[in-house]
């Protein structure tokens, strides 16, 4: 029978998705609550004084949760579905329930005594979540607010695209002012303009309520001006200029990144160049590991090991405490002694990567992954262990580093100016190397080789050889970082060097796009400049215990909706999205069928 | 004195035989096809040639030099190159790259060259590029023009067959080995190809040894055909005479039923 499209009624919906939604929601902002989440992020706020970060870390829940309960996929080939107010109601329905179920977590809190399994929850956070009114008052104003904002989340999918995008923008712009309050403060009080940054953050940290409607307004004007979203046009612009166009625009951007990377350390202040020098040394990293696991396919989960080798061999040439050999040359960069410093670094670094790469290099894929997981463990283990203690000091590690020196500068810790030149200097250094090997006979070769082993061996590619290169291209660039590190840190020890480095390193490149550039620069922006590194706080420092969790729920946030990464490479795009290309190749071939028939 | 001479090639699976001890030799600019029913060791037999098999027992011998046993990509610098029975491109690397890629081996600029953009660095990437254009323009307009930045994945299935030749093509080789060619064309498709591998001798040079189910292409190509059956040579010669052999015959069709009894 064909049937007429009929208007589906209010209360049509997927209640079955709408139930479930709403049961992850409350489940959600239960889990956030009993880790302690909101209590510590309360502290900072984001408008003051009607916002913290705690709240906001809770009050995301419903509307992400309201828009995913009402989202249907437009199926290929088949009209959009619908929208209208049967998607409020889902969006209400499944707060109310998220709501519910976290009221319903709140009275518990509040009736049994959970410190001993859940040693956060206690009166200060059922104090904190009922808003000091009491459980009754408290849980009716929290099934009000997840009610409304699941609504809200449900609203966005009937807002025309142009309004939701206003909508969206206005509160992305509010949060990224808040979020990036430290470096403006700094740039602003440079500037001598403290009169503005005073007037947009309050004294207590976040954006003031006037500040919030400024920057929101102008987020949302700014966005209703310009078609589509601006950030997609431009990397799909990107990923389709050929030759000399791109050439001109990565010339550009490099020149204002070379700019920006000059100008910048000097309005800001210590704190704010110690994050950016530690963004530099992830991205360092970064850079190194995008080669090999990037270029070559090969997963190294141990790459730690030749960071720690760079830091130690450093320690070992210039630190007067250095157990057993004691050269005490400097790392002077405008003299032979720091040349000889690098060049030793160097080739300790490349050396360990044949001596790891070479017994390893004939596995594949997961074997790989877990013996070089293995080698960056045992690497660290020889550093603390007792029998060669009498040469790198075992646990207490090798301290005293003096400052690296550029002609009159000394350059340590102590001046995060400094180190983020430096930083910048060797970055621009691995941007260079790894742009040029792509293009090259060996990018090629590393290409053929992530393609297909066995075919890229039969076409004449010397895989052993190949995959050799990328490992040790890979360990000199990590032993740079190393070389920072020491000379940043003043000290070295074993636990500066555990796995976690080498996995949150991996994930910088997973999440900015495998193989591309740009992309382990945004990764590394985004990863270590908001979240922070292992040990190093980023620009939303009160996430430090959370940020493992966050680290895993991006992660996993990632591989199912953006698998390619932030900003992926053209192969990574091709490979994930083979049917757009298709169709886009299709459509050309008829066109060219299309003109040579005209002639 | 043969380009390629093989004597005694063994190649066993566990307790499957694959090779027992074929004997096989091919000249300069011949095209010899190689036939069998399925199972008969015809992969195995190209596998052990290009290196990716390591034989049992055997001599391989290439140019005057024993090649049997070397790394497949010291056996493609040597000279000889191959296609796959199932397509085996580089599906994400661009048509273009495909073939600059298999000019692996017979260029030589390192790190430095790469990292210093050295002028012969740059002669060597333009006359990579040069080549690969040159090879895929052998195929006409198929794989030129907009063709050359687009993924190798977007290419039809007889295109991709075109591209994995260009790809052997670009080593460089003097022995050419193709694993069913046609594989999965239509008789149109089938019968252009026939005429390019003859063409790929005649105007290319290359000495070709081919699988081939389809019996119209190696009636149409071969200089010489070699009939394999469990891994055993069982006949050689002219298309007619082993086209007419009874142990052929037997070997494709089975024997007949009142002599099997």
């Amino acid at each position: 029978m064909n049937q007429m499209p009929t208007r589906r009624s209010a209360t049509d919906l997927d209640w079955d998705r709408v139930r479930r939604w709403g049961i992850y929601a409350g489940l959600t902002m239960a889990f956030l609550s009993s880790i302690g989440m909101v209590e510590s992020l309360d502290k900072r706020l984001i408008v003051d004084p009607i916002l913290s970060l705690g709240f906001l870390a809770l009050l995301w829940v419903p509307v992400a949760f309201g828009y995913a309960a009402t989202y249907e996929e437009a199926k290929e080939g088949m009209a959009a579905p619908e929208k209208g107010e049967r998607d409020l109601i889902g969006g209400l329905a499944a707060g109310l329930i998220g709501g519910l179920f976290f009221v319903a977590f709140i009275a518990i809190a509040d009736a049994v005594d959970l410190r001993g399994v859940f040693p956060r929850i206690g009166p200060a956070l059922i104090d904190l979540l009922t808003f000091g009114r009491g459980t009754a008052v408290g849980g009716l104003l929290w099934l009000m607010i997840s009610g409304l904002l699941g609504m809200f989340g449900g609203l966005l999918h009937v807002l025309p695209v142009r309004v939701r995008r206003a909508v969206t923008n206005a509160l992305t712009a509010v949060f990224l002012v808040a979020l990036v309050e430290i470096a403006v403060v700094d740039i602003f009080e440079s500037l001598r303009l403290t009169v503005i940054s005073d007037w947009i953050y309050a004294k207590n940290g976040g954006v003031t309520i006037a500040g919030a409607i400024v920057v929101g307004a102008l987020a949302a004007l700014s966005s209703v001006r310009s078609e589509g979203d601006a950030v997609v046009r431009f990397r799909t612009r990107y990923a389709t200029m050929e030759g000399d166009e791109r050439k001109r625009f990565n010339l550009i951007a490099g020149a204002v990144g070379l700019v920006l990377a000059v100008v910048l350390p000097m309005v800001l202040g210590g704190l704010t160049n110690e994050l950016l020098a530690n963004v530099g040394l992830f991205l360092l990293m970064a850079l190194g590991l995008n080669l090999v696991v990037g270029y070559a396919g090969l997963l190294d989960l141990g790459y730690v090991a030749f960071f720690a080798v760079g830091a130690y061999t450093t320690a070992i040439l210039t630190s007067p405490l250095s157990p057993k050999w004691t050269p005490m040359l400097t790392l002077d960069f405008f003299s032979i002694e720091g040349w000889v410093v690098m060049v030793v670094v160097v080739a300790v670094a490349a050396l360990s990567g044949l001596v790891v790469g070479t017994p390893v290099i004939r596995l594949r894929g997961d074997y790989l992954a877990i013996v070089t997981l293995g080698f960056g463990e045992i690497v660290r283990i020889l550093f603390l262990s007792d029998w060669l203690a009498p040469a790198f000091g075992g646990a207490q590690g090798i301290r005293n580093i003096p400052a690296a020196v550029a002609g009159p500068a000394e350059i340590n810790g102590t001046k995060p100016q400094t180190i983020f030149y430096l930083v910048v200097i060797f970055v621009g250094i691995a941007v260079y190397v790894a742009w040029r090997l792509y293009h090259s006979r060996i990018g090629r070769a590393w290409a053929a080789l992530r393609e297909d082993e066995d075919v890229a061996e039969a076409m004449g590619v010397e895989t052993t050889k190949m995959k050799l290169l990328a490992f040790i291209t890979g360990a000199i660039l990590a032993s740079f970082g190393g070389m920072i590190f020491a000379v940043k840190v003043g000290s070295v020890f074993p636990s500066s060097f555990k796995l976690i480095v080498s996995i949150i390193v991996l994930v910088i490149v997973i999440v900015g796009g495998m193989g591309s550039i740009p992309g382990v620069v945004v990764g590394s922006l985004v990863l270590i400049g908001i979240l922070g590194g292992p040990t190093q706080p980023g620009l939303l420092a009160e996430f430090g215990e959370f940020k493992l969790l966050i680290y895993g729920a991006l992660l996993v946030f990632m591989m199912l909706r953006r698998p390619e990464g932030l900003w992926p490479s053209v192969q990574r795009q091709r490979e994930l999205h083979q049917e757009e290309i298709l169709q886009d190749a299709w459509l050309k071939a008829e066109a060219a069928a299309d003109s040579a028939g005209e002639r | 004195m043969h380009l390629l001479e093989i004597t005694g090639l063994t190649k066993s699976f566990g307790g499957l035989q694959a090779l027992g001890g074929v004997d096989f030799h091919i000249d300069e600019l011949e095209i010899v096809s190689v036939i069998g029913p399925n199972g008969a060791g015809k992969t195995t037999f190209f596998n052990t040639i290009s290196g990716l098999v390591v034989p049992d027992e055997g001599r391989i011998v290439f140019e005057d030099e024993d090649i049997a046993g070397l790394e497949p990509s010291e056996i493609t610098k040597r000279g000889i190159a191959r296609t796959f029975q199932n397509v085996r491109l580089f599906p994400d690397m661009t048509i273009l790259e495909n073939v600059m890629v298999a000019q692996h081996c017979r260029t030589e600029t390192g790190v430095w060259g790469a990292l210093f953009n050295t002028p012969t660095f740059r002669n060597e990437e333009r006359a990579i590029e040069e080549r690969a254009k040159d090879i895929l323009g052998f195929f006409g307009t198929r794989l030129t023009g907009y063709r050359f930045r687009q993924p190798a994945y977007v290419l039809s299935y007889a295109n991709r067959r075109r591209l994995e030749i260009a790809r052997a093509m670009g080593t460089m080789p003097r022995l050419l080995l193709l694993d069913e060619p046609t594989a999965g064309m239509n008789p149109k498709e089938t019968a252009e190809l026939t005429g390019l591998i003859r063409k790929l001798r005649d105007e290319k040079g290359f000495t070709i040894v081919v699988i081939e189910h389809e019996m119209r292409v190696v009636r149409d190509v071969s200089d010489r055909v070699v009939v394999l059956d469990h891994g055993v040579k069982i006949a050689e010669g002219s298309y007619d005479e082993v086209s007419s052999n009874p142990d052929v015959i037997e070997a494709y069709l089975g024997r007949p039923a009142e002599e099997g009894a």
